[in-house]
C-alpha cells in the first residue's frame, strides 16, 4: 500500500507509578487499545475512538488521553481532515461513515440569542412559589370554537378536540431505532418518558416486546423502509410518526450495517438476521403532497382516527414551504430536524454539508405557518441539535411546540459522543446490540439518569419563563420578544424576527 | 404602574366627564405627566349610526388628503371637523386631532369586504400603518376616545372632556415604562367599538402580536396594550365568543383547577385552552374594556395588578384604587376585589 497508514488521533498514555495493573482497561475497551503481553498492558492508540470508557473505568485514574498534534504540515487550507479523507478514499473508493450529528465548525445561532428577564416594571415570577405551566398539547386544534343553541336556549360547545398527546414538560426523546442502538437504551428512556410524563419515539425499528409496558409513551415510526410495522405496532404507539427526512442526511434513506442485526433486532425489525436493512431514500408511495395525504389518512383510517399522526422532515433550504403543504396534509404536528441532528450512521459529506440550522428553520416555518393562517391547527416540534434547557427556552420562542431531544439523552446515558455508533461496539452498551456491551448499561439507573436530565432541564425552563414574567407555556411559545440577537447579521435577524441586542 | 377607571350606567342614563376627571386625577401618583386619556360611550346620539373616526393629524395637508382619499374609496363622510380642545399650559400640541363621521357604502364593499366593520378595520390598519402623518385612534360607532401626553385634569381640560356625556366611561393615567410616551401609546387603544384601558405589562406580546396579525391586524402604537382590543374584536366580533368567554380565553384557569372541574367543565376550558392558547395574556395586567353592550374588567391569572370593584344600583365601577370609586360615587356601596381571571362584567339593562 503506497498510502501507508494517516497518523493516529489520540494519544493513550498510562501513569505505570499509578497502575495496578488490574486490566480493567482492556476489559473495558471494545475497539481493542489495550492489550496485556506477559506483565505488561501495552497500548494501540491508533484504535483509540475517544470514547472515554477506560478513563471513566480506570480506578486509579492512571489514564490520560489526549488530542495527538497534527503531524502533518500545517496548512490552513488542506486541514488534516481534508486530507486524511482523501487518503482514506484513494484506499477505498468507498463513502465515508460517520455517527453523531455535524462536526463543523459554524457558528450556532443559539449561543447568539438572548432571553429576556423581567426588572422593576412587570415582577418576575417565582416558580417556588406560584404555579408554572409547562403542560403541552400536542396535536390539531381548531381553528375557532363553535357553539350551539340547544331547544332549552342555551349556549352548548360543539367543537370537539382531536386527539392530542399531554406532555407534563415540552421535552420528548426524538426516534432512536432498536437496532441502531441497544435495547437497554430503548428501556432507560421509556422508563425516564414515563416517570416525566412524556414521550418518545421508537426509530425505524419496530416496537420490542419488552417496550410494550410502556407504548403509553411511545410514538411509533412508519419509515421508508417500513421495519418492524403492522397494524400492532401501529396501534401501540400513542401516536404515528411518519419520517421523511433527518436532520444528519436529508434526503437519504437509512442503513443500519447488518452486524447490528441480531436475533431480535431481526424480530423486531420483521428482517433477516445479520441482513443489512436499508431504507430507501423516498418512500415508494410517496411522491407527491397528495400520496403523503394518502398515508397519513391510511395510518388515521387504520387506527379509527384515534392517534395524531407525526411528519419528520429535515431542515433544508424549502422547509417552509414544505411545512406548509404538510401543515394541510392532516398531519397532527411537523416535526423539524435541523443540521445539527445525530445519527447511528451517515455518509460525512451528508452529516456535515447537507441541511440548515434547526433555529432558522423553527422561526421561518412559524412564520410561513402564519401568513398561511395555519399556525394554530399544527403543532411544531423541533429537534437537532438541542443540547440546554436554554436552547429549548429559545426553540419555543422561536416557534416551536416541543423539542426532541436525541444526543442529549445518550449523553446522559454515558455517551461521550466519539461518534462511532456505526460499528456495534459501543463500549458504554448504548449503540451496539452485543450482549456482553450491552449488558454494562442498566435500565433503572439509566432511566434515573434521563429522567433526572428531563427533570432539570424542566425546573430551569420553569425559571427561565418566571424571569420573562411568563407562567404559562402558551405566552412563549412563537415570543420573538423575548429574544434578542447578539452578533448576528442583519439577513439573519430578519429571518429570526428577532429585534437585535439592545432593541 | 398606571391608573385605569371604568364605569357604566345600566340603563344608559348618561354622565358628563367632569367627575371622571377628579376621580383619575386622584391617581396621579400612578402616572407619571405622559399621557392620560379618556373614552365615553354614548357621547354622539345625533351621528349614531356612523363610525367616529378620530384621527392624529401632523398635519392637515398630505396626510388628511390621503385619509379623505381612502375613506372616499369605501364610502361616505357625512361630516368631519377637528376636535374642539382648549390649548393647556402642560399640553404640546404636536398633532391636530380630527373626526370624522363615516359610513361605508354597501355598494363600494360588495363583493370586497364582509362587512361594514371590516372596512374600517381595514382603514384604521391601513392608515396607521402606512400613511405617514395620521393615526386613527378611535373608531367605534356613538363613541369617542380622547387622548394625549400629559397629566389626567390637562388632557380632560385640552379637550372639554366636560362637554361630553356618555353611559360608558373609561380613563387612563399613564406611567409608561416600556414604550414611547407618545400621543398614540396613550390609553385607552380602540378598535371599532371595543376600547381598553389597562395597567401593567403583557410578557406574552409576542406570542400575542403574532397571533393577531395572522388576522391581518397590524400592531403600530408601539405598545403592548393596543393587542389587547385586537384580541377582543377577533374573539369578540369575529369569533363571536361570549365576554365571559374571551376572558376565559386570555386569562384561564390553571391546569390544575381545569383538572378538578366537572367532566363537561374541564372539556370546555381544555378545549378554549388549546384552541386559543396564542391569546392567553400573561404578565402582570388589571384591564377594563369598554364594548357595545357594556364594560368588561380582569386581572391577569395571579393578580399582579391591583383592581377594585364598587355598584351602586344601575352603576358599576371598576378602578384600580377604591378612593378613586369613592370620588366617582361617594354613595357607592359593594365595594371588593374579584378573584384573580375572574370576569367583571356590567351590561346594559335590556
Amino acid at each position: 500500500m503506497t498510502l501507508g497508514s494517516v497518523p493516529p488521533k489520540y494519544k493513550v498514555s498510562i501513569d505505570r507509578d499509578q497502575c495496578m495493573d488490574c486490566g480493567r482497561c482492556i476489559e473495558n475497551c471494545s475497539y481493542g487499545v489495550y492489550r496485556r503481553e506477559g506483565d505488561k498492558i501495552l497500548i494501540e492508540s491508533r484504535k483509540c475512538t475517544a470514547c472515554l470508557r477506560c478513563v471513566a473505568m480506570c480506578p486509579r485514574d492512571a489514564i490520560t488521553l489526549t488530542e495527538k498534534p497534527v503531524d502533518y504540515r500545517s496548512h490552513p487550507v488542506w486541514t488534516r481532515e481534508a486530507r486524511e479523507d482523501i487518503i482514506n478514499q484513494a484506499r477505498s473508493g468507498k463513502i465515508i461513515l460517520s455517527g453523531m450529528g455535524n462536526v463543523r465548525d459554524l457558528p450556532i445561532i443559539y449561543d447568539r440569542l438572548l432571553l429576556d428577564a423581567c426588572q422593576v416594571t412587570n415582577p418576575s415570577i417565582d416558580p417556588l412559589r406560584e404555579p408554572m405551566e409547562l403542560r403541552t398539547y400536542i396535536g390539531k386544534k381548531p381553528k375557532k370554537l363553535e357553539f350551539k343553541k340547544t331547544e332549552s336556549g342555551d349556549v352548548e360547545l360543539e367543537t370537539k378536540l382531536a386527539p392530542n398527546l399531554k406532555l407534563d414538560t415540552p421535552i420528548m426523546i426524538g426516534h432512536m431505532s432498536f437496532g441502531a442502538i441497544s435495547l437497554n437504551s430503548q428501556l432507560s428512556m421509556a422508563k425516564a418518558v414515563a416517570k416525566t410524563g412524556t414521550y418518545m419515539g421508537t426509530g425505524e425499528g419496530g416496537l420490542h416486546k419488552d417496550l410494550y409496558p410502556y407504548q403509553d409513551h411511545m410514538i411509533v415510526q412508519v419509515a421508508s423502509g417500513r421495519f418492524g410495522v403492522n397494524i400492532d405496532y401501529l396501534e401501540r404507539g400513542a401516536a404515528i410518526e411518519i419520517k421523511i427526512g433527518q436532520g444528519a442526511k436529508p434526503g437519504i434513506g437509512g442503513h443500519l450495517p447488518g452486524e447490528k442485526v441480531n436475533e431480535e433486532v431481526s424480530k423486531t425489525r420483521m428482517i433477516p438476521l445479520g441482513s443489512d436493512a436499508i431504507s430507501p431514500a423516498p418512500h415508494h408511495d410517496i411522491y407527491s403532497i397528495e400520496d403523503l395525504v394518502q398515508l397519513i389518512r391510511s395510518l388515521k383510517e387504520a387506527t379509527e382516527w384515534k392517534k395524531p399522526v407525526f411528519v419528520k422532515i429535515a431542515a433544508v433550504h424549502n422547509v417552509a414551504p414544505i411545512a406548509a403543504g404538510i401543515a394541510r396534509s392532516s398531519a397532527d404536528a411537523v416535526v423539524i430536524d435541523g443540521f445539527r441532528g445525530g445519527t447511528g450512521a451517515a455518509p460525512k459529506v451528508f452529516r456535515d454539508h447537507v441541511g440548515i440550522p434547526i433555529e432558522v428553520a423553527i422561526a421561518s416555518v412559524d412564520q410561513k405557518l402564519r401568513e398561511q393562517g395555519v399556525r394554530n391547527e399544527i403543532s411544531i416540534i423541533a429537534s437537532g441539535g438541542i443540547r440546554n434547557s436554554a436552547d429549548l427556552a429559545k426553540s419555543i420562542a422561536l416557534g416551536a411546540d416541543a423539542v426532541y431531544i436525541g444526543t442529549a439523552a445518550l449523553v446522559a446515558l454515558g455517551c461521550r459522543v466519539c461518534g462511532n455508533c456505526y460499528r456495534n461496539l459501543c463500549p458504554w452498551g448504548i449503540a451496539t446490540q452485543r450482549p456482553d456491551l450491552v449488558s454494562r448499561l442498566d435500565p433503572e439507573a439509566g432511566a434515573a439518569q434521563v429522567s433526572n436530565l428531563i427533570h432539570g432541564w424542566t425546573l430551569e425552563l420553569s425559571e427561565l419563563m418566571g424571569a420573562a414574567g411568563i407562567n404559562s407555556i402558551e405566552s412563549l411559545r412563537g415570543n420573538r420578544d423575548r429574544l434578542r440577537g447578539y452578533m448576528l447579521d442583519e439577513g439573519m435577524l430578519k429571518i429570526l424576527d428577532v429585534q437585535p441586542a439592545g432593541a | 404602574m398606571c391608573g385605569i377607571i371604568g364605569f357604566i350606567d345600566r340603563t344608559k342614563s348618561r354622565m358628563d366627564g367632569s367627575s371622571i376627571k377628579v376621580a383619575l386625577s386622584l391617581m396621579n401618583e400612578r402616572g407619571s405627566g405622559d399621557g392620560a386619556g379618556y373614552a365615553a360611550y354614548g357621547i354622539y346620539p345625533e351621528y349614531a349610526d356612523y363610525y367616529a373616526l378620530h384621527v392624529f393629524f401632523d398635519n392637515l395637508a398630505e396626510p388628511k388628503k390621503k385619509v379623505d382619499e381612502l375613506l372616499q374609496q369605501w364610502g361616505e363622510i357625512v361630516h368631519q371637523e377637528e376636535i374642539p380642545t382648549t390649548p393647556q399650559p402642560g399640553i404640546r400640541k404636536v398633532h391636530i386631532p380630527w373626526r370624522y363621521f363615516f359610513k361605508p357604502s354597501k355598494d363600494l364593499i360588495a363583493g370586497r369586504m364582509n362587512s361594514e366593520n371590516d372596512v374600517v378595520t381595514y382603514i384604521v390598519m391601513e392608515v396607521n400603518a402606512n400613511v405617514k402623518g395620521a393615526t386613527i385612534f378611535s373608531s367605534g360607532k356613538n363613541m369617542g376616545v380622547f387622548k394625549a401626553s400629559g397629566w389626567p385634569e390637562d388632557v380632560a381640560n385640552f379637550y372639554r372632556i366636560e362637554d361630553y356625556k356618555g353611559y360608558i366611561w373609561l380613563a387612563h393615567n399613564r406611567y409608561p415604562t416600556n414604550s414611547p410616551g407618545w400621543w398614540g401609546g396613550a390609553h385607552p387603544f380602540n378598535l371599532l367599538n371595543w376600547s381598553v384601558v389597562h395597567n401593567g405589562e403583557i410578557t406574552s406580546y409576542g406570542t400575542n402580536q403574532r397571533y393577531v396579525e395572522g388576522y391581518g391586524y397590524k400592531c403600530t402604537a408601539l405598545t403592548d396594550t393596543e393587542v389587547v382590543a385586537y384580541l377582543f374584536d377577533l374573539l369578540g366580533r369575529q369569533h363571536e365568543l361570549s365576554y365571559e368567554m374571551v376572558v376565559r380565553a386570555l386569562a384561564p384557569p390553571f391546569w390544575d383547577d381545569i383538572d378538578r372541574m366537572t367532566a363537561k367543565e374541564a372539556e370546555l376550558n381544555k378545549t378554549i385552552r388549546l384552541t386559543y392558547g396564542s391569546a392567553l395574556m400573561n404578565g402582570p395586567f388589571a384591564i377594563v374594556v369598554g364594548t357595545d353592550n357594556g364594560i368588561v374588567g380582569f386581572t391577569d391569572r395571579i393578580k399582579l395588578r391591583p383592581l377594585v370593584v364598587g355598584e351602586n344600583g344601575s352603576k358599576l365601577y371598576i378602578s384600580s384604587e377604591e378612593a378613586a370609586i369613592r370620588t366617582l360615587d361617594p354613595e357607592v356601596k359593594n365595594i371588593y376585589t374579584p378573584r384573580a381571571g375572574e370576569p367583571i362584567i356590567g351590561r346594559f339593562i335590556e
